[in-house]
């Protein structure tokens, strides 16, 4: 026993430092964390959220993995077995859904956090990208799980999935040169294994759910993590110190200085913990972040298991290979894009994530300032920008939707116009370059790059929200706008 | 950046070195290298380029060589009280028959923006999943499709009709039966 629970219960602040450092678990935490990181208000936990989200997809995910055949049609019918036979099998799909839906959730609250509390500047540069490459993975994970159950949703969106794959054959058909120059078919090929639609794309997107997705985000989570114990714990003010106030309480500040110097561990460069002052306003992470971490942890679960009793996961019928559904629609963090497809495949599935993608990855090597560094809005304009932002991003994105779907778009006014020039212009396109154009004259009104950072993401996060709001409740039969579903007409 | 090789290779002959530089070198030249640091860096390529061959092998395995899938070319049984301009949709197949005065001919029902399934009515064609919308001939007159329904090709061998989704023919194209 002495050999597993080393050193007892932790009472004093050495042995609840050993109890961090001493443990594979715990380690990667700071044996000490500071009071500004335990403020619910710095995080609201969202970050631990999502990997919670994570664990609790990952444990139900292997469970599913028990009964699940990844085949067409023996894998519909092991979705039924789930859901009808297994014991408390509904309840673990229920939960894996739901929390998949959650990590998807979170993942987004968590980067508007950081980004809001400008927590990616320098040096955390390098862990907003590995933030974002989460994202992306986050939303692999989500792609490749709805496709398993081979039920309509999941056969269409791997059809549709795999031709934005190759929308690029959009433009190379336009110039001319798909056969000699054909990225988009290639890609197309790997995804599905075969030109059709098949048991080979289903192993492949199984193998890439239950395998490939969750290592790669095994793998940058762990990056993720450490680098935020290399660039010193989470962002904070400059005087978070005098913010926190003295400490108060049970557990007491060392006050000395310390006198080990780190010269014998080679560590004899730049800013190394503590070396040379103080612990600063910190309190031991046992118990206090993990406290809060546990907290975090069992509200994800409980929200988890809540949602999953009172909703099940949905199971279409059986993929039919000759009928879409109608309208077919993928889940609601896809149909923003699906709205945006809906203008141009290549533009929608393709350039404009790609140009997002750019955008906020440019971000923190834009943004050289300093000021508002982990404060809420913190930057030239705060609140007031935000507040302006979030108008003209609504804005624009509700003026475009209603001129498009009151008016139509080129093709309807011009039956013969190049498809190139669709792909450039349209609503889409448009409406990124509405908010870049915003965002360059936000930088020029306040000259802050923080500024037009600031707008950008803020218009972002508004299109997401109107496209994705249009295309879940405004959308019927062949993507026709209707006020409600009510008014969608009989087949 | 300095590399931490060279950091680590100057220190070590760090004393030879001076020796060279108080004889007259031009800075110019290369900095001598020991004959066991050469050693050391040819290994290092070899191992690097020998892991990056097989990586680039291994990435060649997810495309396959032969593809399964079925084949794309079927027989038609058209039936015989089918108007003329009415669709008829072979079993398993995405594909609209039609025969009129001029003949039968075969337009695909993958809509061409991203593969779902379009439905033959009175205006022509339309696509449930983006809102696409054809004509008669398979002309795009709404919506994101990049391009026209493809024709068919549509052959008789023996008094039976085969249409080949893998082969398309220029719009119009009729067979006369």
């Amino acid at each position: 026993m002495e050999t597993a629970f080393r050193g007892g219960a932790p009472k004093t602040d050495r042995t609840r430092s050993t109890f961090v450092f001493g443990n594979v678990f715990f380690h990667l935490h700071s044996v000490r964390t500071h009071r500004w990181s335990l403020r619910w208000a710095t995080t609201w936990g969202l970050g631990m959220a999502t990997f919670a989200a994570f664990v609790i997809t990952l444990v139900t995910g292997i469970l599913l993995m028990f009964y699940y055949k990844p085949f067409p049609d023996v894998a519909y019918q092991s979705i039924k077995d789930i859901h009808f036979v297994v014991p408390t099998g509904r309840f673990m799909r229920n939960i894996h859904r739901w929390a998949g839906n959650v990590m998807v959730v979170t993942v987004i609250l968590h980067m508007a956090r950081a980004f809001y509390t400008a927590a990616y500047r320098k040096p955390r540069e390098f862990n907003w990208l590995m933030g974002m490459a989460l994202l992306v993975v986050t939303l692999g994970l989500s792609f490749t799980g709805y496709l398993l159950p081979w039920d309509q949703l999941a056969y269409w969106a791997i059809t549709i999935g795999a031709n934005i794959a190759a929308s690029p054959q959009e433009v190379t058909n336009a110039l001319g040169i798909t056969q000699h120059f054909d990225p988009g078919g290639l890609q197309r090929l790997i995804l599905l294994g075969s030109d059709t639609v098949g048991p080979e794309a289903l192993i492949r997107f199984y193998l890439l759910h239950v395998m490939i997705l969750p290592l790669v985000l095994a793998l940058i989570v762990a990056v993720h993590f450490w680098r935020i114990r290399k660039d010193g714990g989470l962002a904070r003010p400059v005087d978070a110190d005098q913010r926190v106030g003295p400490i108060t309480g049970t557990y007491p500040v060392f006050t000395e200085q310390p006198k080990k110097t780190y010269q014998l561990a080679a560590i004899v460069r730049g800013k190394t913990a503590a070396v040379g002052k103080g612990p600063e306003a910190t309190v031991p992470s046992m118990p206090h972040l993990f406290y809060g971490e546990l907290a975090v942890l069992m509200l994800t679960t409980l929200i988890c298991v809540a949602l999953a009793l009172l909703s099940d996961a949905p199971l279409k019928e059986l993929a039919n290979p000759m009928v879409p559904e109608n309208p077919a629609k993928a889940p609601w963090y896809f149909l923003g894009l699906q709205e945006l497809v809906s203008f141009s495949a290549f533009m929608g599935g393709i350039g404009i994530p790609t140009i997002v993608l750019l955008g906020l990855g440019l971000i923190p090597y834009l943004d050289r300032e300093t000021e508002g560094t982990g404060e809420w809005f913190g930057g030239p304009g705060g609140k007031k920008l935000a507040m302006r932002s979030l108008l003209v991003g609504f804005g624009a994105s509700l003026a475009i939707e209603s001129f498009v779907i009151h008016f139509g778009w080129l093709r309807e006014w011009f039956p013969h116009i190049p498809q190139l020039v669709i792909t450039a212009i349209n609503p889409g396109t448009l409406l990124t370059l509405a908010y870049g154009a915003y965002s360059v004259w936000c930088v020029k009104k306040y000259s802050s790059t923080r500024a037009g950072a600031m707008a950008l993401f803020t218009c972002f996060l508004c299109g997401f929200i109107v496209l994705t709001v249009i295309g879940t409740y405004f959308r019927g039969p062949n993507w026709v706008f209707y006020w409600s579903p009510s008014q969608w007409p009989g087949h | 950046m300095p590399s931490p090789w060279n950091a680590s290779c100057s220190a070590r002959i760090g004393g030879p070195m001076s020796e060279t530089q108080k004889t007259g070198r031009s800075r110019l030249d290369p900095e001598p290298v020991s004959r066991r640091d050469v050693l050391g860096l040819m290994s290092l390529w070899a191992a690097g380029s020998a892991l990056l061959f097989g990586l680039v092998g291994m990435l060649r395995l997810p495309k396959a060589a032969v593809l399964s899938s079925p084949s794309k070319r079927f027989r038609v049984t058209l039936p015989a009280t089918l108007a003329a301009g009415e669709a008829f949709t072979p079993p398993g197949r995405n594909v609209a028959v039609y025969r009129d005065e001029q003949g039968v001919y075969a337009i695909s029902r993958v809509c061409t923006h991203l593969g779902c399934i379009v439905k033959p009515t009175e205006e022509g064609f339309e696509c449930p999943c983006h809102g696409s919308r054809y004509d008669h001939d398979g002309t795009v007159t709404k919506g994101p499709a990049p391009r026209a329904l493809p024709w068919l090709e549509v052959k008789e061998q023996a008094g039976t009709l085969y249409v080949d989704e893998g082969s398309n023919v220029a719009s119009g194209t009729r067979l006369k039966v």
